[in-house]
């Protein structure tokens, strides 16, 4: 599942990456073996449900893991080939903004309360481009301009406490697109917001990745928002990716039993008044993760294969990958609704 | 897994790892084994029991102002007298034992008081809201208005003579509004939960409500800010009498011993030494002892 | 702003009144007549003491004489001791002790407490943070009066590098060692308070947002900790300004600083109890200005409270 050699190189590629988390009740493995691929222009959804490794597996890159508690076990995060788990302090900070960025979730506690936006934004090109306090400002107003802030000139000195949840979601997306990065990173950047708002922010983010043929990594619990929005998508279970291929194909057509679980749990949406089809039980415990596919315990395929060995990420079709052992049969399967 | 939402539900025990737990302190373990609350708990015990029954320190021999030869003064420490002989000739070993009943004394009883007090006060004010708050909260700001220190002295000064209870008097006049704007806002806090709603709608009347269901679910970190507050209460006493202004003697205690000792640091060093070795361990262990609560109960106070 | 300021001052006006009143209540309350204890053995004719009492106002009814009273503080006048003496005048003589001893505690506590508590916050968990945490238990438990006590001993007898009785060294020599004990203690508090203030902020989400903006550590620190860690420490070292004022009282007995505390001691054992209202009250009203002044702060530190 490497890159072939002729292919160019990729924006991103995570090798075999692992996250391990020292808690008082041991070793967690948050991250375990995960491999990405991310070209510029492209944009990728991570799918999963809180615990799954998705935003974890943001931060590993951003470098902006808690060490300690956090570890990294190993693997590499290659930007533009460049090893990011093993360059020094000083380089990471010459990438981190010009080269890469990332849109939090809350916005209101990613902004500092104590100064006003435009200086937050503004701080992007004084430390990185050594621009003036004036230049600087004009800057951030050029930035607000760019993400549709109204009256920018006028708000560069308001607080973020004075602006509403969806422009500071806006103010927050203009810093991280100050530097023009290759490579955002949304980490659940509208969980916080009103749908109608969420859709304006998606439609923003969208737009301005297409703009600048950024590589885009969209983390979400939400699949409509991958639909929406993503070429390809990641699903992660218990800090693994189990499924990945194009958006449209991996939600229509899924190969993995979870991915199918949660495709039909949004599907049935329609079918009103019907049994919902659940997934039965809960992840694994991270502290102790099983031996073998740590869906099993939950799913309608598994049999012994599957609590023995852990299912490999292996190419199904043309783009598409899928760690199950039974991946031909999810299709087909009767599944959860009886 | 939810129908009317896209979203994925959050998995169990999976989110600590999510959020970056902190290690923890070591919640599971024994609290004899936190050498803190144990070496503190020991000294407030010791404090507690040699102010009860200084007796049982002193081998039930003479009281502090028995058998005293005012030939010995200021004689220096001696295997005869551990700690010298005082001023009037007295055993200063006796005499420093004795004296912590009047510190202990103090200290426990104005914080019980302080306690009480804001407890019941606080639970009121939170409880009611409106214009019962309101005069609460604006007699509390004037009350916050006078630096403790001086309202004591001023309450002190009524006192031609004064003893133990007087000064606890003066002290616990002033000594309660910082515990009972904490208890109304631990109380406004916990007003609106279930259980208090729950309480109401069964038809429970609000004295029953406050003294059943607000004040035990509130008073605990009350208590412990409260224990945090023996210390400063032991070591006010002692700088008030020893500025002549709280104990005066016959009474025996720390801060008249280090007083009188004043005149003669020179001359009879130990005279200063033991008091504020004695006074030193005891608002220590208080504050080490509250401390090590606070962290018992809130671990992230600290 | 300056709607906000006259509503504070507003509201400042009853708890002056209240706090005066406490005070003057209870000073009058002393049992003694006023005027035996200015006379002593001998005692005046009838006619001298009621001829005084007039004077004095002292057979108004209680609330009379302290709406007078207060009405004269509005004016300036803190009304006269048993010598006809302004006792304004004889606050204001010692009231400069009193405030350069505050302050330079103050000052002092403000620069040894932020230091051990950012210190402590930076490297929270550590050794470093450890033995921060050990100092300000040994401040925090150790009574103020018997460090004092201490260092006079040690500082002021045998080493003589600081004049043990009194101010004749003047600022800053005389009031170095006194202002170092109050601050010492003081710094404890204000240490812990900075160093959990700081520990909180540096969890913060916007805190990862600056590391995600590739910023050096020193300018997340300086720039966007520091200011959101000194929101809660601000409150704090306005208040405790006040406090320092009560606390210089005993510091002053002890090294025999001619401030307010030796008037106030000295009043008490007089039964001069304009004196002592007159001290209280003024306190009060510093207590209340300093108050106000850190209110008024507050807002230019953070601006989500700003008006």
């Amino acid at each position: 599942m490497r890159q072939p050699h002729h292919a160019p190189r990729p924006l991103l590629e995570i090798r075999d990456l692992r996250v391990q988390f020292a808690t008082p009740q041991g070793t967690a493995t948050a991250i375990n073996g995960v491999d990405l691929q991310l070209a510029a222009g492209q944009c990728l959804g991570i799918l999963g449900e809180s615990g799954s490794g998705k935003s974890v597996t943001a931060r590993t890159i951003m470098g902006l893991l808690d060490t300690p508690p956090a570890r990294v076990a190993g693997g590499e995060i290659l930007l533009n080939g460049e090893d990011l788990l093993s360059i020094g302090a000083k380089r990471r900070r010459q990438l981190t903004g010009p080269c890469m960025s990332m849109v939090f979730q809350d916005a209101l506690s990613a902004l500092n309360p104590v100064h006003p936006v435009g200086r937050q934004i503004g701080e992007l090109f004084r430390v990185h481009r050594g621009y003036s306090r004036k230049a600087a400002k004009a800057a951030a107003i050029e930035m607000m301009d760019r993400v549709r802030i109204p009256a920018a000139a006028s708000r560069v000195n308001d607080y973020p406490h004075q602006f509403s949840g969806g422009m500071r979601q806006r103010i927050v997306i203009a810093m991280a697109l100050a530097l023009g990065p290759e490579l955002l990173i949304a980490d659940e950047p509208t969980t916080a917001l009103d749908v109608t708002v969420q859709a304006q922010i998606l439609e923003l983010l969208k737009e301005q990745q297409a703009e600048n043929n950024m590589g885009l990594i969209l983390i979400t619990h939400d699949i409509s928002v991958v639909r929406e929005v993503t070429d390809q998508v990641a699903v992660m279970y218990a800090g693994r990716i189990i499924e990945q291929g194009p958006t449209a194909q991996v939600l229509s057509a899924p190969r993995h039993p979870y991915t199918r679980g949660l495709a039909e749990s949004v599907a049935s949406e329609a079918l009103k008044g019907h049994r919902l089809p659940a997934i039965p039980g809960s992840p694994p415990d991270l502290l102790n993760i099983p031996v073998g596919c740590s869906f099993a315990n939950r799913c309608f395929l598994a049999d012994e294969a599957c609590t023995a060995a852990v299912p490999a990420l292996e190419a199904i079709s043309a783009g598409r990958q899928s760690a199950c052992f039974h991946s031909q049969e999810v299709p087909s399967h009767a599944a959860y609704s009886h | 897994m939810s129908a009317t939402s896209t979203t994925i539900g959050p998995g169990d025990g999976a989110q600590a790892v999510d959020r970056a737990p902190a290690p923890s302190r070591g919640a599971h373990r024994r609290w004899w084994l936190r050498p803190r609350l144990a070496i503190s708990g020991t000294i407030v015990l010791l404090m507690i029991i040699m102010a009860a029954f200084p007796q049982l320190f002193t081998g039930f021999g003479a009281g502090p102002t028995e058998n005293c030869d005012i030939m010995l003064s200021n004689q220096a420490p001696s295997a005869a007298h551990l700690f010298g002989i005082d001023i009037q000739g007295c055993d200063y070993y006796t005499n420093v034992i004795y004296g912590a009943r009047a510190s202990i004394l103090v200290g426990i009883v104005v914080s019980a008081i302080a306690f009480a007090i804001a407890a019941l006060v606080g639970a009121i004010a939170g409880y009611f809201g409106g214009w019962v708050d309101a005069v609460i909260s604006r007699i509390c700001d004037m009350a916050f208005g006078l630096p403790f220190i001086l309202a004591a002295i001023v309450v002190l000064q009524l006192f031609g003579q004064r003893n133990i209870w007087t000064v606890i008097f003066a002290l616990a006049l002033f000594s309660w509004p910082g515990g009972v704007r904490f208890m109304r806002s631990s109380v406004l806090e916990i007003r609106h939960r279930e259980y208090v709603q729950a309480a109401r709608l069964l038809g429970a009347g609000n004295r029953r409500i406050i003294a059943k269901h607000i004040v035990p679910n509130a008073v605990t970190p009350l208590l412990v800010l409260q224990t945090l507050g023996v210390g400063g209460m032991i070591s006010a006493e002692a700088g008030l009498t020893f500025i002549g202004i709280g104990l005066t003697p016959p009474a025996v205690s720390w801060g008249l011993q280090l007083a009188a000792a004043r005149d003669y640091i020179d001359a009879a060093p130990h005279l200063l030494l033991f008091p504020a070795i004695f006074l030193t361990i005891t608002v220590l262990g208080f504050v080490l002892f509250g401390e090590a609560l606070r962290d018992e109960f809130d671990p992230k106070g600290k | 702003m300056l709607g906000y300021t006259v509503r504070r001052i507003g509201q400042m006006i009853p708890v002056l009144l209240g706090a005066t009143f406490i005070i003057y209540a209870l000073t009058f309350l002393m049992p003694g007549d006023p005027i035996s204890a200015l006379t002593g053995e001998r005692p005046l004719p009838e006619a001298t003491v009621a001829q005084i009492r007039q004077a004095y106002h002292l057979d108004d009814p209680f609330f009379v004489q302290y709406g007078n009273y207060i009405l004269g503080v509005f004016r300036g006048d803190f009304g006269i001791d048993f010598f006809g003496r302004p006792v304004l005048g004889l606050i204001l003589e010692r009231l400069p002790t009193t405030l350069a001893l505050a302050l330079t505690a103050w000052v002092l506590k403000l620069f040894i407490g932020l230091l051990i508590g950012v210190y402590g916050g930076l490297r929270a968990g550590k050794t470093g943070d450890h033995f921060a945490l050990v100092f300000t238990v040994l401040f925090m438990g150790v009574p103020g009066f018997v460090i004092a006590l201490g260092a006079q001993t040690y500082f002021g007898v045998h080493l003589g590098w600081v004049d043990p009785a009194g101010i004749r060294a003047g600022w800053p020599m005389a009031f170095i060692l006194p202002a170092l004990v109050m601050a010492l203690e003081a710094a404890a508090g204000l240490a812990r308070l900075t160093r959990t203030s700081l520990v909180d902020v540096l969890r913060a989400e916007y805190l990862r947002t600056a590391k995600a903006k590739g910023l050096t550590p020193r300018r997340i620190i300086w720039g966007h900790a520091l200011r959101n860690a000194m929101i809660p420490v601000v409150t704090y070292l306005g208040l405790s300004l006040a406090g320092m004022l009560g606390g210089a009282v005993i510091i002053e007995a002890i090294f025999n600083l001619p401030g307010i505390g030796g008037l106030m001691v000295s009043s008490i054992n007089n039964k001069e109890g304009t004196v002592v209202v007159g001290i209280a009250t003024l306190l009060v009203l510093v207590y209340l200005v300093f108050n106000l002044l850190v209110d008024l702060t507050y807002g230019l530190i953070d601006p989500r409270v700003r008006i």
